[in-house]
């Protein structure tokens, strides 16, 4: 499996090269490619799209999307906001903060949603919440499990009182979804704050982190001066979220599909159960 | 002043005022026999949530409020009416308490927000406020959320998914505050008077936008007359809640915040 078809570049495409924001390392797209979006000279993981990640997990040729275009929503007729959606569309090349649709992961069938923090640092407005929510209906009806990688910035104060309420409604899906017997498991990746660390992030039957992922609900900043407390040192990463309890697994991305896999396997979905049943 | 002279902005203000009624005025007046409950169970008890049961005339009630309080010292105590993880999750508790026996829920909202703070974040307010939206989206028996203050993003959300929510005239609810947004968006809080224009944050834009139920008037109307209307009005909602069988109150309340931006 060449590796740079696997993150979904096509072939003879590589993703831009980058430099690494920790140690300064310039690194070419192939050495990206190869090493998963992590920096092979320090190891810091670098942020990933959505279609990147679903090409990461999901098993090759599996996954269909659903409700790829909802269009965008200015509930509110925010000043300047229309303007910033289209912005954000042409940076992004995607329609909105998260993917979502049905895949296989290591052959056990899942309803996955992978929110993308290069469509406006992947703020949760009612076009997000509507997928999300859209996505655990569909996976209660077909008892799937839900895999849901998240990245925000918290919900799109654009978007005012509407973004708010997609916190409740995506949370009701999620809880339906539950009390039907589902799975559901989260995988918080870098960054994850605000109202969506809020509801669905932390609404996981099991929750998986990234490494280093910076994850929290007011922001550092905010607290530093509104405390004028200074902050402890790996405050708001994933291993400070494990130490203090909130968080079950921090997973090498190298080996993330594996234990989706094994998770998967061991709540009995997958082909075994297809079979026995 | 005539209505149409008050800004956003103005409303704000109202909402924040040092004066202003919080959720400890509307429990003394409207509850009686009130016994607080205190602690979570957990680690702690929060005093900017005040939280217990008593009757509304006859009926029997869970009551879960924010309160900052009166002096500077009971302020400091309570943080300002900003709850921290341990508030969230002895409201969780009461509401639990309360499914069991098949008792009511009213909660009282104002607060600019959930508690900001390292020691929240240790032990997990993103967490505590996402299992109360979760627990209440599925809570058998009816909430009645009121909101009489500040309603501060997911820190007022975190007790405010109720089957009936209701506003003063004067409250506020949104995703952020003016200053924030104003911050963020323009690099200018001094521009909050705007971004409260733009966020659509007052009772009035909120119940335009099907997000709210009710909104009780304020205007030439004494504190008394104010209680005295909605806690009538938390009666009758709660007596058309309890008709429902328990399937049709949580199909209505997922319906009712299934509908938001659909």
């Amino acid at each position: 499996m060449n590796i740079i078809e696997l993150l979904g570049f096509g072939k003879g495409k590589t993703p831009a090269p980058r430099d690494c924001k920790k140690c300064g390392a310039h690194i070419s797209g192939e050495e990206l490619a190869e090493n998963l979006m992590i920096c092979p000279e320090c190891g810091t993981y670098m942020r990933m799209g959505a279609m990147e990640r679903i090409a990461l997990v999901a098993d090759k040729g599996s996954f269909k999307e659903l409700d790829k275009d909802l269009g965008n929503a200015n509930p509110i007729d925010f000043p300047g906001y229309k303007e910033k959606l289209k912005d954000a569309k042409k940076q992004s090349g995607i329609s909105e903060a998260v993917v979502c649709g049905t895949c296989e992961i290591g052959s056990c069938p899942c309803a996955i949603f992978v929110m993308d923090s290069n469509f406006m640092m992947g703020s949760m407005g009612t076009i997000v919440g509507e997928k999300i929510t859209r996505l655990f209906e569909t996976a209660t009806k077909q008892r799937l499990p839900v895999v849901g990688f998240t990245t925000s910035g918290g919900a799109r104060m654009q978007e005012g009182i509407f973004s708010l309420m997609q916190m409740a409604k995506v949370s009701g899906a999620a809880k339906k979804h539950s009390d039907s017997g589902n799975l559901y498991v989260t995988v918080l990746t870098d960054p994850t704050t605000g109202g969506v660390t809020a509801s669905f992030a932390m609404q996981g039957d099991i929750i998986i982190a990234e490494p280093n992922a910076l994850v929290g609900f007011a922001g550092a900043r905010v607290i530093q001066q509104t405390t004028g407390e200074k902050l402890p040192e790996g405050f708001q990463r994933a291993e400070f979220l494990m130490e203090h309890g909130f968080v079950d697994v921090i997973e090498d991305r190298r080996r993330l599909k594996f234990t989706l896999t094994n998770i998967l396997k061991v709540h009995a979905y997958g082909r075994k159960r297809a079979k026995s049943s | 002043m005539a209505r149409k002279t008050v800004t956003a902005y103005n409303r704000v203000q109202a909402a924040r005022d040092s004066h202003r009624p919080m959720g400890g005025y509307y429990i003394g007046r409207m509850v009686d026999n009130f016994v607080e409950l205190h602690g979570d169970r957990r680690y702690g008890d929060d005093a900017a949530i005040v939280s217990g049961i008593g009757f509304i005339n006859d009926k029997p009630v869970t009551v879960i409020a924010m309160e900052r309080g009166a002096t500077i010292e009971e302020r400091m105590k309570r943080h300002f009416g900003c709850p921290t993880p341990e508030g969230y999750r002895k409201a969780l508790r009461l509401m639990k308490e309360a499914e069991k026996f098949r008792r009511p829920v009213i909660c009282f909202i104002g607060s600019s927000g959930a508690y900001c703070g390292i020691d929240a974040e240790e032990r997990g307010q993103g967490e505590a406020i996402a299992e109360n939206l979760f627990e209440m989206m599925g809570l058998k028996t009816p909430i009645i959320s009121v909101i009489v203050g500040e309603g501060g993003s997911g820190g007022a959300l975190a007790l405010g998914v109720g089957d009936t929510v209701v506003m003063l005239e004067n409250s506020i609810y949104s995703v952020i505050s003016p200053e924030g947004c104003a911050s963020i968006l323009w690099k200018d809080s001094s521009k909050a008077p705007e971004a409260a224009n733009a966020l659509r944050l007052t009772s009035r834009d909120l119940y335009g936008f099907g997000v709210i139920d009710k909104v009780i008037d304020e205007q030439d109307r004494n504190a008394e007359e104010i209680c005295t209307e909605l806690k009538n009005f938390i009666l009758s909602e709660i007596a058309e809640k309890e008709l429902m069988t328990t399937e049709e109150l949580l199909a209505q309340r997922y319906e009712k915040f299934r509908k938001i931006g659909a």
